[in-house]
């Protein structure tokens, strides 16, 4: 259907990507900085449709590399936690073993987006920093108002006090680092 | 035996953070030196997994329970060499900074795997 309408665009993703690709130049020096990052495996997930976004920014490089460092080890750090504690101790604490896998998604999601670059991984990531931004604050109003809630730590409990509040200070510099690319990106156009 | 490993991994992944940090705030790249460093914390991660397992193996018991505390074990052997991966992808001040986070990170592994192991005995 897309090859159809648009011969000149490889078809890698849906069809909706195609047109809405068609607001902005699909440079082809754009789509040459895209593909390292993108590499062999860019042809399953739901980010397929990455490698061809406009954008120049790499969003894991520079700072951004920083950040996908950070966004690693918090996913390795979250999802084992959770997992350990799901499966040997689940009903100790239910919601606080869930949301820290919760978590854990949400930061695999973030580091693969980063990793990945593109116009496609900036608008997951910039869902994902929001939405690990408000489930930052939530629960730490949450655990802060009412302990009872939670009869274990999360990773988000109390702000994030037990990672030196890295789990709040990470998606706002996520957000910044990922609004400051997308000018970047915008510039270069 | 486990708590001066312990101590000696945290001093030098604060020393490597403390380096690197001041290699980023110049503007520099990760160069040979900063990977020697790298090196030497790692192998004392090396040391201490060993040195752990020996423990283990003795019948001693961390507080906290073997899986946990072989997990921080594994995390902290692995923690720089993939900083320096990563400053090898980040040919620029972050692929230092990168490193320094790695020290920073480490050091709380350490603190991280001596509460695991208990105050009790070491």
């Amino acid at each position: 259907m897309a090859e159809d309408i648009h011969p000149g665009i490889p078809a890698d993703g849906t069809e909706a990507e195609d047109m809405a690709q068609q607001r902005t130049q699909p440079a082809p020096a754009a789509r040459q900085d895209a593909a390292p990052d993108t590499g062999a495996t860019a042809d399953t997930g739901t980010e397929a449709g990455t490698d061809k976004g406009t954008g120049t920014v790499k969003l894991g490089q520079g700072p951004g590399r920083l950040l996908l460092w950070f966004y690693g080890v918090f996913t390795v750090a979250a999802l084992s936690r959770s997992i350990v504690q799901i499966s040997t101790k689940f009903h100790d604490a239910p919601l606080a073993y869930v949301l820290s896998l919760a978590a854990g998604i949400v930061y695999a999601v973030i580091t693969v987006a980063l990793w990945r670059g593109g116009d496609q991984a900036r608008k997951v990531a910039l869902v994902s920093c929001s939405a690990e931004l408000a489930g930052v604050i939530a629960v730490g109003i949450l655990t802060v108002a009412d302990s009872s809630a939670f009869p274990d730590a999360t990773v988000w409990s109390d702000f994030g006090v037990g990672y030196v509040f890295l789990p709040l200070i990470l998606p706002v510099m996520g957000l910044l680092w990922l609004r400051r690319s997308g000018r970047e990106a915008a510039g270069a156009a | 035996m486990l708590d001066a490993v312990t101590l000696t991994v945290s001093v030098t992944a604060l020393l490597l953070a403390a380096w690197c940090a001041y290699a980023a705030y110049r503007d520099e790249p990760t160069n040979d030196r900063h990977f020697a460093g790298m090196a030497v914390v790692t192998l004392a991660t090396l040391v201490q997994l060993v040195v752990s397992l020996v423990q283990l193996g003795h019948g001693d018991r961390p507080e906290q329970g073997v899986p946990v505390f072989i997990g921080y074990l594994i995390g902290a052997v692995f923690t720089i060499p993939a900083a320096a991966f990563m400053s090898l992808a980040e040919r620029s001040r972050w692929g230092t900074a990168v490193v320094a986070a790695g020290g920073l990170i480490l050091a709380v592994l350490e603190l991280r795997l001596h509460d695991i192991w208990g105050a009790g005995h070491g």
